[in-house]
């Protein structure tokens, strides 16, 4: 892994691409990254991009990208884009790159598909850790492009420092939307595909929505019209996303902290789960008692512990 | 866990018909593979590029165009550029029986022509996946 | 409606001899639906509104609303004219293949150009790299485009190019070659496909976003409307979006919205419906289901006519026409037992002339495999020959109407296709449902849903799910374009370009950009400058580019 690091450290994209694939699969190993010494970093910047399906996110993104580029060629960005896996199959078709795929050979950018593994709606696992990874390896902004239908949102607010929610005229009922928790979780509204007709009536109505209800942390957040197909209202955006970061900067840095501690919790936690896992499959007899009523669920629970650590005694109490 | 294979699957050059990718981009989903799909007219460094990024077990390119022995030959020659020959190539498309010997012999692993079974395909994509694991 | 007692004696028959026979055998399925889904009945009845409404649901060949035809006669007076799509390597081998066809009896030439050329760059281009003249003749300048015609009296022949996005560069060498040879644009007989909306959705040769890409359309369609007036601008295409996995209906559904899109569009730019739309051509697939085939070009036409009726409020019969060209469903047809092809083929022919269509491309059995032989092209052209002239069907004009069946799923898909019209104006039109997905998102639902069905053995494809031949060792002589097209094209644009007048080159690209930047200006004659001056086509549409951008699909 130290390797692998070194090599991503050095500009080695399958190095980098690798690494993530083993976050994805074992997020706890994210402990292994940051050893005696090393920080737990972050990606400069952590923007969030939600919204419900057909409004355009990836080729919002892909917009972002183009103008961040132009403006800034020494800067690096990644983006993860976050699609859903099948309930029935368990695979996924990641179809967000297809609108990304101009920026493919970009040295300052990494895209990366991820499906979601059944988190209901949520977020792949392993994201936290890799963007832990995207900040060891200096990327100064991560766009997180995810599926919106509620969960999702509440999980990337948690992860990312700024939540950009997008919705587009003609796609759904826009109010409701806000009511389904939005209104509180959204750092920028987006009405996107503002070239069609009803995209200023939909600003007018977010903004009626955002006035009616209690300002949070920050002011109210600002309703931006954006038309990624004409190129217009990308320079607002960015601006806006500048202004919104230095009004929640304070906010931005307490998350931070809690967060390192809560990335270090969850690594533990998933790693011992996992152990736990193995444990219980050569243990199958809890279980069956379990079920059958010979034992109440706090006796199981202390079986189990106590094989998983006459296993680790019986290694000589190393793993 | 078990680690989920990833498939990136792609049309190179400038055929834009893409109703075989997008197929076998389904029937692969629904065998559990996560596949990323790249959309039409992509060029061969941006496809390789990708499969790169989203470190890919398998790479599948579809063509009708006839510019397939061209094509196939520059991925493979830039997956081998980048260190990733481990990628396994696999194709379909207007390919006529001859030239799916020659792109055998350049290093695609598989090539699934029209009417190919999905159950084929699958089974095929699973030994040979199979067998870059044990490698 | 069925008469009263036509619905007794059904229901006496279902009580003894069906039942009878029911008991006696069950049917082959559960139930039986054509292969877009259309549920099909044991047997049909017959339908008094037929003889009631005749005149307002079916009325008289080459009367309103066209059900049974766009001519008074259809084939007594004149068969359907046998185009068979070609094109390959150079203009100097596709224009051997041209004389040929002619001489074996085609009616008119059909030119499929290269993928370099669709998309409007030069055969020295490095994303060329691999395609020039795979796919079709590989055309770079009007050199190219004096070769293909060479021995060719265009006042004699009709010529249809299958070009889109770069259609106003072709079309403009199409009139130059013409002019050499001393024939008036006035006299210049043919089509152009044109139709840059299914680019978006089912074929991928877009170059640029929709909008200015529409204008082109309009600027096409005003030129030729003037200057001319022979010439179909716009043949407005189903078969991709039905080779892409759309269902009969979605296949009418889609031309018939892409329709009305081109005609708003030339409306709003200006242009009189009558002088237009009676040049506005269509093209759609015939595959295997003979009978819903059948029905889907009656309902295309009916509804068509009533579109342009009641929508737009044409006046002149001829805009409400709905002239179609067909080519038989290369996707049905199968890499193996290729030799199944040929009847398969011959199948679609036959729906395709008993739908009542104006021109015919028939597929070689080689389809699946590469570009056709010689002698499988041969045998396609025969196919059609047959048909004409051996089975006669084509004495008789529309022969299946009146069949309860037949008018009954002629009603079914002009009603889905009506429903899916509706949808994409909900929608606010194709290029909103375009950027939508919505269209995208239904064919490849429809793909999906066919493919599961052939895998599941829901439908039968003989030789490939079904009738096998594990063995099997396809031994044919398959058509191979050399390796050298790249080189001999990129020699030949190198001596065109060494012998041309710049100055006049670069002034011509500059008129052309100009034009671009002015809305109201027409870009057919700077264009046409720019092609007599032998600027290429990666030029030209290079000066487009710059101003209107490029699509970024996928």
């Amino acid at each position: 892994m130290k390797a692998l690091l070194e090599a991503a450290r050095r500009g080695d994209r399958r190095a980098l691409a690798r690494l993530v694939s083993l976050l994805e699969n074992e997020p706890g190993r994210v402990v292994d990254l940051f050893g005696k010494g090393v920080e737990w970093t972050s990606p400069g910047l952590t923007l969030a991009v939600t919204g419900p399906p057909g409004v355009g996110k990836s080729t919002f993104v892909s917009a972002l990208l183009g103008r961040l580029r132009e403006k800034n060629p020494s800067g690096r960005i990644a983006v993860l884009a976050v699609d859903p896996t099948s309930p029935y199959s368990g695979g996924a078709v990641l179809g967000d790159r297809v609108r990304m795929m101009e920026h493919s050979l970009d040295e300052g950018v990494f895209i990366r598909s991820f499906a979601n593994r059944g988190r209901l709606g949520g977020l792949a696992p392993g994201i936290r850790a890799v963007l832990r990874l995207l900040g060891l390896t200096g990327w100064d902004l991560a766009l997180l492009e995810t599926v919106g239908v509620g969960q999702s949102e509440v999980e990337a607010a948690s992860v990312a420092d700024l939540v950009a929610v997008l919705l587009a005229p003609g796609q759904g009922d826009g109010v409701q939307m806000l009511k389904a928790g939005l209104l509180e979780t959204a750092d920028l509204f987006v009405v996107h595909k503002a070239d069609r007709p009803g995209a200023d009536r939909m600003a007018a109505e977010i903004r009626a929505a955002l006035d009616m209800a209690e300002p949070g942390e920050g002011g109210r957040p600002p309703v931006l019209l954006v038309s990624s197909v004409e190129g217009r209202g990308v320079d607002a955006f960015l601006a806006a996303l500048e202004a919104r970061r230095k009004d929640l900067a304070e906010r931005i840095r307490r998350r931070r902290e809690g967060a390192r501690e809560e990335d270090a919790r969850l690594a533990l936690l998933h790693e011992a789960g996992a152990r736990l896992e193995k444990v219980l499959e050569g243990k199958r007899e809890i279980l069956r008692a379990l079920l059958s009523g010979g034992m109440s669920l706090e006796a199981a629970v202390e079986e189990l512990l106590r094989a998983a650590w006459g296993e680790e005694t019986d290694k000589g109490g190393k793993p | 866990m078990t680690r989920k294979k990833r498939i990136l699957v792609g049309k190179a050059g400038l055929d834009g018909h893409d109703r075989g990718a997008r197929y076998v981009a389904h029937i692969l989903r629904d065998a559990g593979y996560e596949v990323i799909y790249t959309g039409i007219r992509r060029t061969p460094e941006q496809i390789v590029e990708a499969a790169l990024q989203e470190d890919v077990d398998a790479l599948g390119l579809s063509l009708l165009s006839g510019a397939h022995m061209v094509l196939f030959k520059k991925v493979l020659d830039l997956l081998a550029e980048r260190g990733a020959s481990d990628i396994l190539v696999f194709g379909g498309g207007t390919i006529p029986p001859g030239d799916v010997e020659a792109l055998k012999k350049m290093g695609v692993k598989a090539v699934f022509t029209p009417g190919t079974p999905a159950a084929e395909i699958l089974a095929e994509l699973e030994r040979l996946l199979g067998e870059k694991e044990r490698r | 409606m069925i008469p009263e007692p036509v619905a007794e004696l059904k229901r006496r028959w279902e009580r003894e001899t069906l039942k009878k026979a029911l008991e006696k055998a069950g049917e082959r399925r559960e139930e039986f639906r054509t292969l877009s889904g259309i549920p099909v009945e044991r047997v049909y009845l017959p339908d008094t509104s037929i003889l009631e409404d005749y005149g307002r649901k079916l009325g008289m060949p080459g009367e309103y609303p066209f059900t049974r035809g766009v001519q008074a006669t259809m084939y007594r007076g004149r068969l359907w004219t046998m185009r068979q799509y070609a094109g390959f390597s150079t203009a100097e081998e596709s224009n051997r293949r041209y004389r040929y066809l002619l001489e074996q009896g085609s009616t008119g030439l059909s030119v499929a150009f290269d993928l370099p050329t669709q998309v409007g760059i030069d055969s020295d281009h490095e994303l060329a790299l691999g395609e020039v003249g795979k796919v079709g003749v590989a055309v770079d300048t009007l050199a190219d485009m004096e070769e293909l015609f060479r021995g060719i009296p265009l006042d004699k022949v009709s010529t249809s190019m299958t070009i889109n996005s770069p259609a106003a560069v072709l079309l403009a060498m199409y009139i130059a070659v013409g002019e050499k040879q001393g024939v008036a644009p006035e006299k210049l007989r043919g089509t152009i496909q044109n139709d840059v909306l299914k680019e978006y959705f089912a074929r991928g040769t877009y170059i640029f976003p929709p909008r200015p890409s529409l204008r082109i359309v309009a600027d096409i369609f005003e030129y030729c409307a003037e200057r001319v007036p022979r010439w179909n601008t716009i043949s407005v295409s189903g078969y991709h979006a039905r080779e892409a996995g759309a269902t009969a209906a979605e296949e009418v559904g889609f031309t018939l919205a892409d329709g009305v899109c081109y005609v708003e569009t030339a409306l709003e730019a200006g242009l009189e419906l009558d002088r237009f739309a009676p040049r506005i051509a269509f093209f759609f697939a015939a595959h295997t289901d003979l009978f819903e085939e059948v029905a889907k070009f009656r309902a295309a036409r009916r509804l068509w006519a009533r579109l342009m009726k009641e929508r737009f409020g044409a006046k002149d019969p001829r805009s409400m026409m709905l002239r179609f060209h067909t080519q038989t469903g290369g996707v049905t047809l199968t890499a193996q037992q290729p030799d199944n092809n040929v009847v398969r083929v011959t199948l679609q022919a036959l729906a395709a002339v008993l739908g009542g269509t104006q021109s015919l491309h028939t597929n070689s059995k080689d389809e699946a495999l590469a570009l056709p032989s010689r002698e499988a092209v041969t045998l396609a052209l025969r196919t059609q020959q047959i048909v004409a002239h051996e089975s006669g069907v084509a004495n008789t004009v529309d022969p299946l109407a009146g069949s309860f069946f037949v008018e009954e799923l002629t009603d079914r898909i002009e009603e889905e296709a009506r429903g899916i019209l509706e949808e994409i104006d909900r929608m606010g039109g194709m290029v909103a449902a375009i950027e939508r997905g919505y269209v995208q998102n239904r064919i490849e639902r429809s793909a999906y849903l066919y493919g599961k069905s052939v895998e599941n053995k829901e439908r039968i494809v003989v030789g490939v799910n079904e009738f096998t031949d594990p063995g099997e060792k396809v031994e044919m002589d398959l058509f191979r374009v050399s390796p050298q097209v790249r080189e001999k094209q990129v020699e030949k644009l190198r001596a065109v370009k060494a012998r041309r007048d710049g100055k006049a080159v670069a002034r011509a690209l500059e008129a052309v950009r100009a034009a671009a930047e002015e809305d109201g200006a027409n870009l057919m004659p700077p264009i046409l400058e720019a092609v007599k001056a032998y600027a290429t086509i990666g030029e030209i549409c290079g000066e487009l580019r710059k101003v209107f951008g490029e699509y970024q699909g996928g």
